[in-house]
């Protein structure tokens, strides 16, 4: 990265107007790290401020008041907000997120099995729809307002409209059920090998990709339709460029910013989408743990897997935008 | 607007979202049996007394789909007119007064949707209680983070034309000028919005029942009628996709809609030539 990334002070503005694009990016990290401290702030401190008393919660309806006594001082509810916070979150920095209520078990440990289950669902999942999106997207806009274009907007207006545990179980009804081609639920464990893995998430990956499909091309033919139809576009046709030359001197490095922030967008929801997927398959992610989690009141559990879920959000929001600013051409050769 | 105008698919929808309504008002008239009423064997497959079999229970499945209906029509419904309520007032006062309470505002928002919904509203229920309203309140909140972003844009347009210019030196107060003056001009992105929120709420409330953290059985919900038969699936019986159509079959009829309304509300825009 360049020198503005150490300096303060007076020579700050001299360097920013230098060097744009750093100042820019570096100005994104920043408020990405501030925004994460907000909302581990918000989740924790937050919670703390709706009704609803933990130590009530912990031992349910049956509680005393000396059972609720002992259990508050147990679990340290006693001493002051700040310092708790302060402790969880320095904890949580080194992937210490406490012990479950519900299993007596360590957080960080699940988590660490589990999230790189959720993380290659969701890779994976994102590694066929990208490509395929994004060529439909161009399709889409090639054929516009002719029938292809018409008959993909259908489709899409529509997919956008299933719910995700309805396509899965569809999914789960035609391939596992009528035809046996796939497996159900979605079993992993560490000793698998990769094509017995890629086997059994055949069929929560199609629900991804098929989620975010729609919605990653319908943006990205929006993205593209509000390049072409810009004042440049019109001026490289009319001095008689040819079509590919025009598309690529002058689309492709303008629509590229746009169509990164889509993708980016969609990767964001993809590992929300992962919750409800995981529960319907049965797959051991994240998203399931922290739905049962929720069900049974488990806060240390709740807290760690929103902390973590918001921290995956905002870095791919942060990595969209910082793609976005490099992408684009006028901040890149700044005048 | 003539209605020779409105496309079919958009007659579809309106036909479609009618269909519900009905359902879930007359529901108590219409349905062939109660709402938690036994009436067979578990997993009866559909025959012509039972148009669409029996649930994991024993319980008739469209009986229980056409009361499911209220409970989701009621609760997406109110959490979206409440989340548009509360968008809407407090972007409108940020995009009217700026400053301060603008950027206040502003930043809490961009806070609030730093993170996923769904994580959110996970987390938040994990502390409530359970009961409908507050999963409506919930909801809601949650939601008009959304509608504060697109209010605060389309009333920032507005804001500084010079007829709120006008009937701010004539001494309109503040309340005026949102109601009388911005409001009837961003009438129609907000319904368009209005369409897009409510199918998001129909789905969102969907998925939180079939988590099993929104509407709490007995009561039939859409959503919780999809986890409920859920185990039947492996068995080859459809018991859980029947609901899971109807939340489809909902939410692309209003988006359906919501896909005209954009439509002229865009080619308003150009043929006006201001906004």
């Amino acid at each position: 990265m360049s020198p503005s990334t150490d300096t303060d002070g007076l020579s700050g503005r001299k360097l920013r107007e230098r060097f744009p694009l750093a100042a820019l990016i570096l100005e994104r990290l920043v408020l990405s790290i501030i925004l994460l401290f907000a909302v581990s702030l918000l989740i924790f401190v937050g919670l703390q401020a709706l009704p609803g008393d933990f130590a009530s919660t912990y031992l349910g309806q049956s509680a005393t008041p000396q059972a609720i006594a002992n259990i508050r001082d147990q679990l340290g509810l006693n001493q002051p907000l700040l310092s708790r916070y302060l402790s969880w979150l320095g904890h949580a920095m080194v992937g210490d997120f406490g012990t479950s209520w519900a299993s007596q078990n360590s957080v960080g440990e699940q988590i660490g099995l589990r999230l790189g289950n959720s993380l290659f669902l969701a890779g994976f999942a994102a590694l066929i729809s990208v490509p395929l999106a994004v060529g439909l997207g161009m399709l889409s806009v090639h054929f516009r307002n002719r029938l292809p274009d018409k008959i993909i907007n259908i489709v899409s207006l529509a997919a956008i409209s299933l719910p995700e545990f309805f396509i899965g179980y569809l999914l789960i009804m035609f391939f596992a059920v009528k035809f046996g081609v796939a497996t159900f639920p979605a079993t992993v464990y560490a000793e698998m090998s990769l094509y017995d893995r890629l086997q059994a998430i055949a069929l929560p990956t199609a629900t991804l990709v098929l989620v975010v499909l729609a919605h990653m091309m319908r943006m990205t033919r929006a993205a593209i339709l509000s390049v072409m139809s810009s004042a440049y576009m019109e001026t490289a046709e009319l001095k008689g460029l040819s079509a590919f030359r025009s598309i690529v001197r002058h689309a492709a490095p303008n629509a590229l910013a746009p169509i990164i922030n889509v993708v980016a967008l969609n990767l964001a929801y993809l590992v929300v989408g992962v919750v409800v997927v995981e529960v319907v398959f049965v797959y051991p992610g994240m998203g399931q743990y922290m739905v049962d989690a929720v069900t049974v009141r488990d806060m240390p559990v709740v807290q760690a897997c929103g902390l973590i879920f918001a921290a995956v959000y905002i870095l791919l929001n942060m990595v969209a935008d910082i793609l976005a600013i490099v992408a684009n051409p006028r901040l890149r050769h700044p005048r | 607007m003539r209605l020779r105008e409105i496309p079919i698919t958009a007659w579809i929808g309106i036909a479609g979202i009618l269909l519900a309504l009905f359902c879930a008002i007359f529901a108590p008239w219409i349905a062939p049996h109660g709402e938690t009423e036994v009436v067979g064997e578990v997993w009866a497959p559909a025959d012509g007394q039972f148009y669409f079999g029996l649930d994991n229970l024993g319980r008739d499945i469209l009986s229980r789909l056409i009361y499911g209906a209220r409970t989701t029509l009621f609760v997406a419904l109110g959490a979206t007119l409440i989340s548009f309520s509360l968008g809407i007032v407090l972007s409108f006062t940020a995009a009217v007064s700026r400053g301060p309470i603008d950027t206040v505002l502003s930043r809490f928002n961009d806070l609030m949707m730093s993170i996923p919904t769904l994580i959110f509203a996970l987390v938040v229920l994990a502390v409530l209680p359970q009961s409908i309203f507050i999963l409506i309140l919930v909801m809601a909140v949650l939601d008009s983070t959304r509608v504060y972003r697109l209010g605060r844009a389309v009333a920032l347009d507005v804001a500084v034309m010079e007829f709120v210019e006008a009937a701010k030196l004539r001494g309109e107060g503040r309340v005026w000028i949102i109601f009388r003056e911005i409001l009837p001009n961003t009438l129609s992105p907000l319904l368009a919005e209005f369409g897009l929120r409510f199918a998001f709420a129909i789905l969102f409330l969907s998925t939180l029942s079939f988590l099993g953290l929104g509407i709490q059985p007995p009561a039939a919900d859409w959503g919780g009628m999809v986890k409920d038969n859920k185990d039947g699936i492996i068995f080859g019986i459809s018991a859980a996709l029947v609901p899971g159509g109807a939340i489809a079959a909902l939410a692309i009829c209003v988006n359906l809609v919501v896909d005209w309304l954009l439509k002229r509300t865009s080619s308003l825009k150009g043929g006006r030539g201001d906004a």
